[in-house]
Parts: structure tokens; C-alpha cells; sequence
């Protein structure tokens, strides 16, 4: 660590035991969900600033070390693909688009398809939000000047 | 031809056309942007993804109209009946529209190839065919859905991908950057206007799915809750409709974004807008509404004429093609609103048969200009003088559209304005048609000055070797050039649909 850093030293130390815990908590408010407020939208959210708060005590540039740019785009599209890969597994059963009961061909009564069937969901929910706002925090903390002032 | 393709169509599409022909390109934006490669693989998946919701939204065709006075199809996603879950409802209105947006994005993509490989960095193709899938899921589906608020999310999708397809003109002309954000500040505007419309609606009603919002209404009547809630909705689909004055993020949107994303807007963004915007004119609210026949007759009607006669003028002083075409495009769209306006069965179908119509010239009109871009990088008239010798094929083409945005006897561009005349005269309203007449003879300067410089100018540059645009753009173009001349000599097929779409919205679409 630098010496221009070293003032930061409070909250270098504050921030690392916190980081775990705020991404364990976005995975409280996922898998919770179903009984108390929260979701995918919301961890998605939270675990994203656990990173985001990474990067902003330890730089840009070992953020992007530990959860590469390409990792979180791709993160985006695979939760996204997630989501509709359960539509049409349901479309596949011979159900309706996204009809969680036609997931596991269960006899009527059976509701295993609805609790696995948003589970599911609602991870795909989770890597697409996470993803898409990492890569939306890249895309304006990693930009470079494109223009340089001498050229205005 | 509809047992013809009944037959064929395995029975797991025709019984889930309404929910695949939006779940393909859904799946294949984010598989689109892990494509390796340079984007070959990429364009060839959308190539097919499109051509597969073209056979779809045919199997929806033939589905609809395998019945007397059209069928109604209906979807119930994740098996919740509506009105409690989200319906996907398709009748002879909007299957109309989805045809028309499959075949023009299929069409635009084969074209797209090369256009793109000039325009658009290597590393960005996967990523811009992921953002066209997304834009064009997102416009089946505003048009699919028959949920009011599943509408917005759709609309929302096809926008927000919309202005990174817009964006991505910038490797070409740096002015694609402001033109992005004054079309996201706009299209925002709009769809927030359009979301507060169907919040006072729900908040009036309780519901959201539209054919039960049409019922529902009847009974609410019009206090001033719905009156805001339908003012809200007509302004914000007005502005993604392009309606005169809300037009101002067009020109400069279709100017400076990918010849290829030109080509495929044109020719169905703001058609899919019209296409909400009837669907809440004369389905979900109904015409006993006083303040709705007053709208239309006081608003839409003398928007529609402004944008006539106004963009009209306006695309006559452009120096640049893509903005004359642009501004021409505005005046378009009010043909289309002043026939809507109407308010009768006869004006609706005009409306929608210009809809169509526009569709297949400008689409025609952009390719070619986008051939023109590929190989002499120029869209200025100066650019285009002496073409007509060098790339004979394309500027014949460029000819045809042209001809048919003009409304000459034998294109299509004539069938349709000869149905909004004789709609506008057995109304009473001869004035307007009138001023049809008057604008088209704009249509005749603006274009003439291209024809002119394009065919009996000398071209400016002497070097200017014979040089014609690819295979892969040149079949595309010529199957749009000659669908203008098809439904120009017999344009049943295209009017009978409109018709029916008409009809389904006067004889109980809603109900």
C-alpha cells in the first residue's frame, strides 16, 4: 500500500469485515424473500454495493481484478437466461409460458413447480441486477477521457 | 394458403405462437452477446431468430384468420387466467402489426451484414445484434400484450435498447451521442407519461388487462380521472409515435444511428407506437366518450395536418437524404393519425393501411440509402448525384420508394392514400383531403430533388467508378421495392388485412 493511501487506513479497516457481511446479507434478503420483504432485485442490489464498496476504498483497478468486467456482463446475460430458460422448461413440460406447476409434471395438489419455479426466478433476477449494475458502475468509473483538453 | 400453413406448423407452435414469437428473441439477445467471433455468428443467429418469428407470426396469421371475422387468440403467461395474470391477446389488429415487424426486422437483418461490418467496431457486434434482439422483443411484445402495464415494460425494453442502437452511429458521426440522449430524454418523457396514464386508469378501475379495462370503463364513465389518465396516455404513445410536436427527437435519431438501424426504426418503431396508440383510442376506451371524439377530432386530426404540411416543408430544405427521409417520415405519420382520427371503420383501415405501407417505402427507401453509405460514404444529395449511372440497381430501387412515398398510381404508396382520400371524402371531410392531395405534391418536390440530382446530375467526382452495393443488400431491398409495386397492382392482400383489423376494433375487438 502507498503512502497517499495510508490515510485511509480507518476505512480500509472498517470496510473489509464489512464487505463479507453485506454480501451474506444480500444473500439473506434473496433466499428470505419468499416470507419477508426483499427479492432478487434487491440482493442483486446489495451484494452489487458490497463491490462496489470495494472498489471505492481499494480502487478501480483491483475491483476489476477480483470481479472482472467481462464476469459481470456475462453474469447479466446468465441471469437473464436463467429467467426465461424457466419459461420455456415450463414451455417444454407442456405447460404455459413461465407456469411453474407444469415444471415437475406434479399431480394436482402438488406445488413443489411454484416453490422451486420463483426460486429460480428470482436467482436469475439476482445475477442480472447484480451484473448489469457492476457493469453499469465499470462503465462510468473505468472511463477515460476521450477527448483530451488540449484538443478542444 | 391458411390451411397450407395450419397444416404444416407443428401443434407446439400454434398453440404457444403468441408467447414464442416473444420468447425467441428473448432468449436470443443474451445468447447473442456470449457469440464468439466477430459477429458473423451473431448476425447469422439473428438472421435465423428473425426469420423463425416471421414463420410465427404467419402460423398467428393463419390462427386468426381461420375464423369468420377474425379469431382471438389468447395467452395466459405462467397459466394465470386473465384478468388476473398477464394475457397475450392477439386479433386481426395487432397479428397485422406483428407480421409487419418480423418480416421488416428479418429482411433488415439480412441486409444488415455488411452495412454493419463498416459501421460498427469488431468487438461491439455480438453486444449490437444482442441490442437489436432485445429492441425487436421488445416491439412484438408491446404489440403481443393485451396487459396495460405489461405494455410499458415492453415499450421500455425496445426504447432503452433503441437509444444504445442509436449510440452505437457514433463510430460513423459523433452527433449519434446527442441524438441518443435528446431520444432518451424524450422516450423517457413519454413512457413516464404513458405509465402515469395507466396508473389513474388502475387507480379508477382496479385492473390493468385491457379488455377488461374496456369493460370496466363503461361503467367508471368519464369522470376526470380517466380524462387525465387518457390525456396522459395519448400524449406519452404520441410522442413514441413521432406525432407533430412531439416529433423532435426523430430526425436527428434516424440521421445519425447505423444505416441498418435507420432501416429497421423507420420502418417499425414508430409503427408499433400508432399501433398502442389505436389499440387505446378504440378498444380499451370507446368512442361514446365525449372528450375521446373531441381529442380526435381536435387534436389528432389538426396534429395530423400540421405534421403534413409542416415536415413536408421542412424535409424539402434538408441537404441530407436520412433527414429528408426522416422529416418525410413525420408527415407519414400524420396520414396515419388523420385517418385514425376519423374515428370510423373506413378511416382506421386507411390509417392502417398506410401504416403498412410506410413501412415497405421507407424500409426500401433506408436500405438503399444504406447501400449508398456502404460503398460511396455519403448521404448528402450532392453525394447522390450521377448514382443512378454508377449503382443502377440500388438508385431503381431508391426510384421505386420513392415513387411509392409519392402515392404514383401503381405503387403501394397510392393504394393507401387513395383509401385515406375516399375515407376522408365519405366522412365530409374534403378539406382534409385536399390538403392530402397538397402534401403529396410536397412529397413530389422533396423527392424530386433527389431523383433529380440522383439520375440527371453529373456525378460531382469524376472518379466515381460503377460501383453497386453488395448481393446481400441488393435482395433485400429489391424484395421491399417490389412489395411496394405488388401491393401498389393488387393490394388486396395488404387492405383486406387492414380491414380487418378495422373491423375487429367496430364490432367488439374489445368485448
Amino acid at each position: 500500500m502507498s503512502q497517499k493511501t495510508d490515510h485511509h487506513v480507518i476505512l480500509r479497516v472498517v470496510a473489509k469485515p464489512l464487505i463479507p457481511i453485506i454480501s451474506l446479507f444480500a444473500f439473506y434478503v434473496q433466499f428470505h424473500g419468499d416470507y419477508s420483504p426483499g427479492g432478487g432485485f434487491q440482493a442483486g442490489v446489495i451484494f452489487a454495493v458490497a463491490v462496489i464498496l470495494y472498489a471505492l476504498i481499494f480502487g478501480i483497478a483491483p475491483a476489476m481484478r477480483a470481479v472482472p468486467p467481462v464476469f459481470t456482463r456475462s453474469l447479466a446475460a446468465f441471469g437473464f437466461l436463467l429467467y426465461a430458460g424457466v419459461g420455456v422448461w415450463a414451455l417444454i413440460m407442456g405447460g404455459n409460458f413461465l407456469d411453474y406447476d407444469a415444471l415437475f409434471n406434479e399431480p394436482p395438489g402438488g406445488h413443489d413447480g411454484q416453490h422451486y419455479g420463483i426460486l429460480l426466478i428470482e436467482l436469475g433476477v439476482l445475477l442480472a441486477v447484480a451484473g448489469s449494475m457492476l457493469s453499469i458502475f465499470y462503465a462510468f468509473a473505468g472511463r477515460v477521457t476521450e477527448i483530451k483538453d488540449e484538443d478542444w | 394458403m391458411i390451411e397450407w400453413i395450419l397444416e404444416l406448423a407443428p401443434a407446439w407452435a400454434e398453440a404457444h405462437a403468441p408467447a414464442l414469437i416473444v420468447v425467441l428473441p428473448l432468449l436470443a439477445g443474451p445468447i447473442c452477446a456470449f457469440l464468439p467471433g466477430q459477429g458473423r455468428t451473431a448476425w447469422l443467429f439473428t438472421v435465423l431468430v428473425t426469420g423463425l418469428c416471421t414463420l410465427l407470426a404467419l402460423v398467428l396469421l393463419a390462427q386468426v384468420q381461420s375464423v369468420e371475422g377474425g379469431a382471438i387468440i389468447s395467452y395466459a403467461m405462467g397459466g394465470w387466467e386473465p384478468p388476473f395474470g398477464i394475457e397475450f391477446r392477439i386479433d386481426a389488429l395487432n397479428v397485422l402489426v406483428l407480421l409487419l415487424v418480423s418480416v421488416i426486422a428479418f429482411l433488415t437483418s439480412i441486409f444488415g451484414w455488411p452495412s454493419i461490418q463498416a459501421e460498427i467496431n469488431e468487438e461491439k457486434r455480438a453486444m449490437f445484434f444482442g441490442a437489436f434482439q432485445v429492441c425487436f422483443m421488445g416491439l412484438l411484445g408491446v404489440t403481443a400484450t393485451g396487459d396495460a402495464f405489461n405494455l410499458f415494460v415492453f415499450l421500455e425494453l425496445s426504447s432503452i435498447a433503441t437509444y444504445v442502437l442509436v449510440a452505437l452511429g457514433s463510430g460513423r458521426d459523433r452527433r449519434a451521442l446527442p441524438a441518443a440522449i435528446n431520444y432518451l430524454l424524450m422516450g423517457t418523457i413519454g413512457a413516464s407519461f404513458y405509465v402515469v396514464g395507466v396508473g389513474f386508469l388502475y387507480a379508477s378501475t382496479g385492473t390493468l388487462n385491457m379488455a377488461d379495462l374496456a369493460v370496466r370503463l363503461q361503467d367508471v364513465g368519464g369522470n376526470r380521472a380517466v380524462q387525465v389518465g387518457f390525456a396522459f396516455i395519448l400524449v406519452g404513445l404520441g410522442l413514441k409515435a413521432a406525432m407533430f410536436p412531439l416529433h423532435q427527437w426523430l430526425p436527428n435519431a434516424y440521421s445519425y444511428s447505423p444505416s441498418f438501424v435507420t432501416a429497421f426504426l423507420a420502418a417499425t418503431a414508430t409503427k408499433v407506437a400508432i399501433y398502442a396508440l389505436v389499440r387505446f383510442l378504440f378498444s380499451v376506451f370507446s368512442l361514446e366518450y365525449i372528450f375521446e371524439g373531441a381529442s380526435l377530432a381536435l387534436i389528432l386530426a389538426p396534429m395530423g395536418i400540421a405534421a403534413m404540411l409542416a415536415c413536408s416543408f421542412q424535409a424539402i430544405f434538408q441537404s441530407d437524404i436520412r433527414r429528408t427521409l426522416a422529416y418525410s417520415s413525420v408527415a407519414q405519420v400524420g396520414y396515419m393519425l388523420l385517418g385514425i382520427s376519423l374515428g370510423t371503420a373506413a378511416g382506421v383501415s386507411a390509417g392502417m393501411f398506410h401504416l403498412v405501407n410506410h413501412a415497405l417505402m421507407k424500409g426500401a427507401l433506408f436500405m438503399a440509402v444504406a447501400g449508398v453509405v456502404l460503398t460511396y460514404k455519403g448521404t448528402r444529395i450532392h453525394d447522390f448525384a450521377g448514382l443512378g449511372r454508377s449503382a443502377p440497381w440500388t438508385m431503381t430501387a431508391f426510384a421505386i420508394g420513392a415513387l411509392s412515398l409519392i402515392g404514383v398510381p401503381l405503387t403501394a404508396g397510392f393504394q393507401s392514400k387513395f383509401a385515406l382520400v375516399s375515407a376522408l371524402l365519405s366522412s365530409g371531410w374534403w378539406w382534409a383531403a385536399m390538403i392530402v392531395v397538397f402534401s403529396s405534391v410536397l412529397a413530389v418536390i422533396y423527392m424530386g430533388r433527389i431523383l433529380e440530382a440522383v439520375f440527371f446530375r453529373p456525378p460531382n467526382n469524376p472518379q466515381k467508378r460503377h460501383k453497386e452495393a453488395p448481393m446481400l443488400l441488393l435482395v433485400p431491398l429489391w424484395i421491399l421495392a417490389l412489395a411496394n409495386i405488388w401491393v401498389g397492382i393488387n393490394g388486396n392482400f395488404v387492405s383486406g388485412l387492414a380491414d380487418n383489423a378495422a373491423a375487429a376494433l367496430f364490432v367488439g375487438g374489445a368485448q
